[in-house]
């Protein structure tokens, strides 16, 4: 069974339309179910006792006085949890020569973080074990501390881990072609160092966890606000010892996750550890300071990048440095190496050329460590690459639009490799620049800015051209031994007034997952989206899948709940012709009814069919199928990762004599394959450009010499708020994928990726004409005011 | 985090609330809208306070002219101030500051008087009063006394407050014919704290000119006062950049803050006469 997506009249046509999200009035309506709205009889809250150092050894752990505190029921060291939880050493064998050391769910002997957990406590309220948990003694002796990344590795200064030899956890250089002599034949070569700062993702809902032991049936329950309930469960049942069927990951409503959701944390182990000790339930929710010391951190990299190009703009040559400091641990089990790693596959992208070497150098120091966060190295890799072309077009005098179009893969160039050795299946660089020229009026734009420049005020025009790796294949994660599915599965099933339900392995986060298998499923199955229940996020109830990650939820998720509705379809329509003595190929469902194709007569409501299904079965022919459940399961494998593209242009102004930048309007046209709910697409993509926009200029993570963090509060850490941000202009080209039938493609991290290197291209844009340029972001006032010498120290 | 207070208590009235931090032995702490209280009681920052909460006694809020002053009670609240004809008329820089404080949710609670007693010297109301010239009004167990405000901000979240004392209210110079008021200030984000901004007020007998988020507490940058009344403003701009002693920070260094207040000080001149660049 197959559906004309081309044709916008045909019967249940939802996919591609925007409907209204099911579980939306829930949410606005207060009646969503957080983690930290779940209590449970016999509950306690666990605090944790954060390491107030970068290094330290830890000595004595005095816990007397905080034990006397009202309402402490137990208080746990490291050495008590690792009796019960065994440590976890984060690295994957495809990433040859990954390493790090066991890490503890409470640090033993040793902490390498400000903010990593020493020691639990374990009281009837938060408040009782917070104020215990100040009484806590640990005798700490601190160590010298590794924190800046460029001399990680110099003779000078101390291994962090002894064991590991050196401060290396992974490196990686890539080449391809002829990269030195393209340099020194080239026409022109341009370098500059780039540098992004260390951010955090800032979710809404803080990491929050509710573990209950049942000792009668040795089971364990989890209410989690995690991406990946099953990659969840098998961690628990791994480190705690239990038989993987035997723990339920359960994971309801969760407020953002942008990637920071998807790791395993040491308090959150801890958390199910002393559920199993204690054989009560224990809920752990972290502060915002506890979130901003120990969410995941990312894009902390320093790179250096040459380009050569030819005088008619070709490029000939990228040659990529990437460094990246990523803490003191490889974070479980997906790894800190990834994303210098995505730096390496993702820089040149766009760009038909030959000759290329990149390297990544990911070291280790005392800070908290860092890991995937939405667009995992994509908004690096942009910023490096569009930042050297821009500079490429300046240094031979040729429009930055221009240099693009004469570098992008053409559209009809499909398939290609990359000299990253990336497989791209189809891309539309071309058709999405057209777009993008014809909504931003460029040229309109350039005369503006021209004017306005005459008149002393600085606008610039920046563009950023990218792609985006979406729809993972076990490529990403499986092949290197983690148990992280990429394979994801829907069960659609039929109840006896018609209405369908539909459980699937991938998760709401907020972003709508659920609207989007809504609709799909009406599509497949030909009800309204009304009428479809989705269910997500149990690992008892759901077929297993991957959950939330790397834009898979539609491409993957999409599919699997497509091909179970049709299958679904069938099935109904086999019940259907066998009591309307018709061949069940002449007939339909749309709208919730069995219908005859040709004609579109109605010929019997489904709830008709699911009354005589479920209560006069003896009225159907002995024998007949009447399978109102059915599961499909889904996985790419033509391609490791269907990529998609997309071009950016931000238009802002330049204060020269504050520094200040004033965001005046952005756009992104991009190419996810087919859209199944538009509204859903460009709000990803607008909070997407947000959050990219939130690192071009406001987003850093500060720590000072000695490791000690900073600005821990979201009054010192900035993230882009309504006010300052610009109107967006989203559109669209469509080249679905071939490899499913729905041809979508993931659109979780176009606006991230694109949105820091379009906003820097600007600012350069703006202040070309002074002689001054920017390259570590975020890019402040004062940053831009020193770029132009202005600031007298 | 949890906050942990040591007790808490609603005064009826003014000598309710003297006599509950009389009793509060060193401990009690007045709550008014609790905007930047309870932040830091939130972090623990602030543990075991008396609360004496004032912000019922409506002898305290509201917008009067008596005895050829404009007096503010201590309670009135951002966004009334922001609304109030009387300050409108007399006072229009309080207006200016209430659009560049924070965000509605915290215009609608915080306090005038609650933002001088805190004393953050990146808050705006704090350098209004003082390029204004107001005079602070305290009250304690043994009566009042007025504070101007030259004499009010001491350091960091200090003030001439003393230990069992309620700050009642602000009273103001009624204004002037052709009395000009202008508040500019530079922030990362719009709510933010400043990284710098000042205060600039033009009268008959000269113009005075505060800075805020530029030192320890906002500042009266006399010497730069002088060249604007001798009519010089590049030699304002260079005082007032020499006479600022600005803090460096995660969000700006001493250099740009101190940069940016000679920036600021030229376009509020150019506001001030209404000319532009």
């Amino acid at each position: 069974m197959t559906i004309s997506f081309g044709n916008p009249d045909r019967p249940n046509s939802y996919i591609g339309k925007t409907v209204p999200r099911p579980n939306a009035p829930r949410l606005v309506q207060g009646r969503g179910k957080y983690v930290d709205d779940i209590v449970l009889p016999r509950m306690a809250h666990v605090v944790f006792v954060r390491s107030p150092h970068a290094h330290a050894r830890i000595g004595a752990i005095e816990t007397a006085e905080a034990q006397g505190v009202k309402g402490v029921l137990r208080i746990f060291t490291g050495a008590e949890i690792a009796e019960v939880c065994t440590p976890w050493v984060a690295v994957l064998a495809h990433l040859k020569g990954l390493k790090s050391p066991p890490q503890h769910a409470l640090a033993v002997d040793r902490t390498c973080w400000v903010g990593e957990p020493v020691a639990a406590v374990v009281a009837t309220s938060r408040a009782a074990a917070e104020e215990a948990a100040a009484l806590v003694d640990v005798d700490y002796t601190p160590l010298p501390a590794v924190t800046d990344m460029m001399t990680a590795l110099d003779a000078a200064t101390p291994v962090l881990h002894p064991d590991m030899g050196d401060n290396l956890a992974f490196r990686r250089l890539h080449e391809e072609g002829d990269v030195d002599a393209a340099f020194a034949s080239a026409h022109k070569v341009v370098e500059a160092r780039f540098k992004t700062a260390r951010h955090t993702g800032v979710t809404l809902e803080p990491r929050s966890i509710l573990v209950d032991w049942n000792p009668a049936e040795g089971q364990m329950t989890a209410w989690h606000a995690t991406q990946a309930p099953h990659m969840m469960q098998t961690v628990f049942a791994k480190h705690l010892d239990l038989p993987e069927g035997r723990v339920r990951v359960i994971c309801d409503d969760v407020g953002g996750s942008y990637g920071i959701k998807v790791h395993v944390y040491p308090d959150e182990v801890a958390t199910a550890a002393i559920a199993r000790i204690m054989a009560r339930p224990v809920k752990f929710v972290a502060d915002r300071l506890e979130s901003f010391t120990t969410d995941i951190h990312a894009r902390d990299h320093e790179i250096g990048g040459r380009i050569a190009v030819d005088a008619d703009g070709k490029i000939l040559a990228m040659d990529i440095d990437d460094w990246t400091a990523i803490g003191a641990y490889s974070v479980y089990p997906r790894t800190s190496a990834i994303e210098g790693n995505q730096v390496v596959n993702l820089c040149g992208g766009p760009y038909d050329f030959a000759h290329y070497r990149a390297q990544t150098s990911v070291v280790f120091q005392n800070k908290t460590p860092t890991c995937q966060y939405r667009a995992v190295g994509h908004p690096i890799a942009v910023a490096v690459t569009e930042g050297l072309v821009d500079m490429a077009a300046a240094a031979i005098g040729m429009d930055p639009v221009e240099i693009r179009r004469r570098n992008m893969y053409a559209d009809d160039a499909y398939p290609v490799t990359s000299p990253a050795k990336m497989r791209f299946e189809g891309l539309s660089h071309h058709a999405s620049m057209d777009k993008l020229m014809a909504l931003m009026d460029y040229e309109g734009l350039r005369a503006e800015q021209a004017a306005l420049r005459e008149k002393g005020i600085h606008r610039g025009i920046g563009i950023a051209s990218f792609i985006e790796l979406t729809n993972p294949s076990p490529f990403m994660y499986g092949i290197g031994g983690a148990r992280i599915s990429a394979q994801d599965g829907c069960t659609v099933r039929m109840d006896p007034d018609g209405s369908i339900v539909a459980l699937s392995g991938v998760t709401e986060q907020g972003q709508g997952t659920e609207a989007m298998l809504a609709q799909i499923v009406a599509e497949g199955v030909g009800v309204p989206p009304a009428r479809v229940r989705v269910i997500t996020g149990d690992t008892q109830v759901t077929p297993y899948g991957g959950g939330t990650w790397a834009s898979r939820g539609a491409g993957i998720g999409g599919e699997a709940a497509l091909q179970s509705a049709l299958a679904l379809k069938a099935s109904i329509l086999e019940v259907a012709g066998a009591m309307l003595q018709a061949p069940s190929e002449a007939l339909d469902i749309r709208d919730g009814q069995v219908v005859d194709t040709a004609t579109g007569e109605a010929r019997m409501p489904l709830e008709e069919l699911g009354r005589i299904v479920y209560f006069r079965g003896d009225t159907l022919p002995k024998g007949l199928p009447r399978e109102l459940v059915q599961t499909r399961h889904f996985i790419t494998s033509d391609y490791p990762f269907a990529f998609t593209n997309g071009v950016q242009a931000s238009y802002l102004e330049v204060d020269t004599d504050t520094g200040e930048v004033k965001l005046l309007k952005h756009w992104c046209v991009e190419d996810c394959g087919r859209i199944i709910n538009p509204q859903l697409v460009d709000e990803q993509i607008r909070g997407g450009i947000v959050q990219g926009l939130g690192g071009a200029l406001y987003e850093e993570i500060h720590y000072d010499a000695d490791g000690q963090l900073l600005n821990g509060s979201m009054a010192d850490y900035l993230v882009p708020m309504a006010a300052e941000m610009p109107d967006m202009i989203v559109g669209h080209v469509e080249t679905p994928t071939m490899e499913s039938a729905l041809g979508a493609k993931g659109a979780g991290e176009a606006g991230t990726a694109g949105a820091p290197a379009a906003v820097m291209n600007a600012i350069n844009d703006a202040l070309r004409p002074m002689g001054a340029q920017v390259t570590a972001m975020p890019f402040t006032p004062e940053r831009i005011l020193r770029a132009m010498g202005q600031i007298e120290d | 985090m949890k906050a942990l207070a040591g007790g808490y208590a609603r005064a009826k009235d003014v000598a309710h609330a003297l006599d509950l931090l009389a009793a509060a032995d060193g401990m009690g702490r007045v709550l008014a809208g609790g905007q930047s209280l309870i932040a830091a009681m939130n972090m623990r920052l602030s543990t075991g306070d008396m609360l004496v909460d004032i912000s019922r006694i409506e002898a305290l809020r509201g917008v009067t002219v008596e005895g050829g002053t404009l007096r503010i009670g201590a309670l009135t609240r951002h966004v009334d101030i922001g609304t109030d004809p009387l300050v409108a008329e007399h006072a229009p820089l309080l207006v200016q500051a209430v659009h560049h404080i924070a965000h509605a949710a915290i215009r609608n609670r915080g306090t005038i008087g609650g933002s001088l007693a805190h004393a953050d010297p990146a808050a705006e109301f704090p350098a209004c009063v003082l390029a204004l010239g107001g005079t602070i009004h305290l009250q304690g167990p043994d009566g009042m006394r007025a504070v101007a405000a030259e004499d009010f901000f001491v350091d960091v979240f200090e003030t001439a407050i003393a230990e069992g004392e309620i700050l009642t209210a602000i009273t103001l110079p009624l204004i002037e014919p052709g009395e000009r008021h202008v508040l500019i200030e530079t922030a990362r984000r719009s709510g933010d704290y400043a990284l710098a901004g000042l205060c600039l007020v033009k009268r008959a007998a000269g113009h005075r000119l505060s800075a805020f988020s530029v030192g320890p507490r906002p500042i009266l940058a006399v010497a730069a006062m002088e060249r604007l009344d001798a009519g010089d403003a590049a030699g304002a701009v260079q005082a007032l950049r020499n006479e600022i002693d600005p803090p460096s920070d995660t969000q700006a260094s001493a250099a740009y803050r101190r940069h940016l207040a000679g920036v600021l000080l030229t376009r509020a001149l150019q506001d001030l006469t209404g000319e532009t660049a």
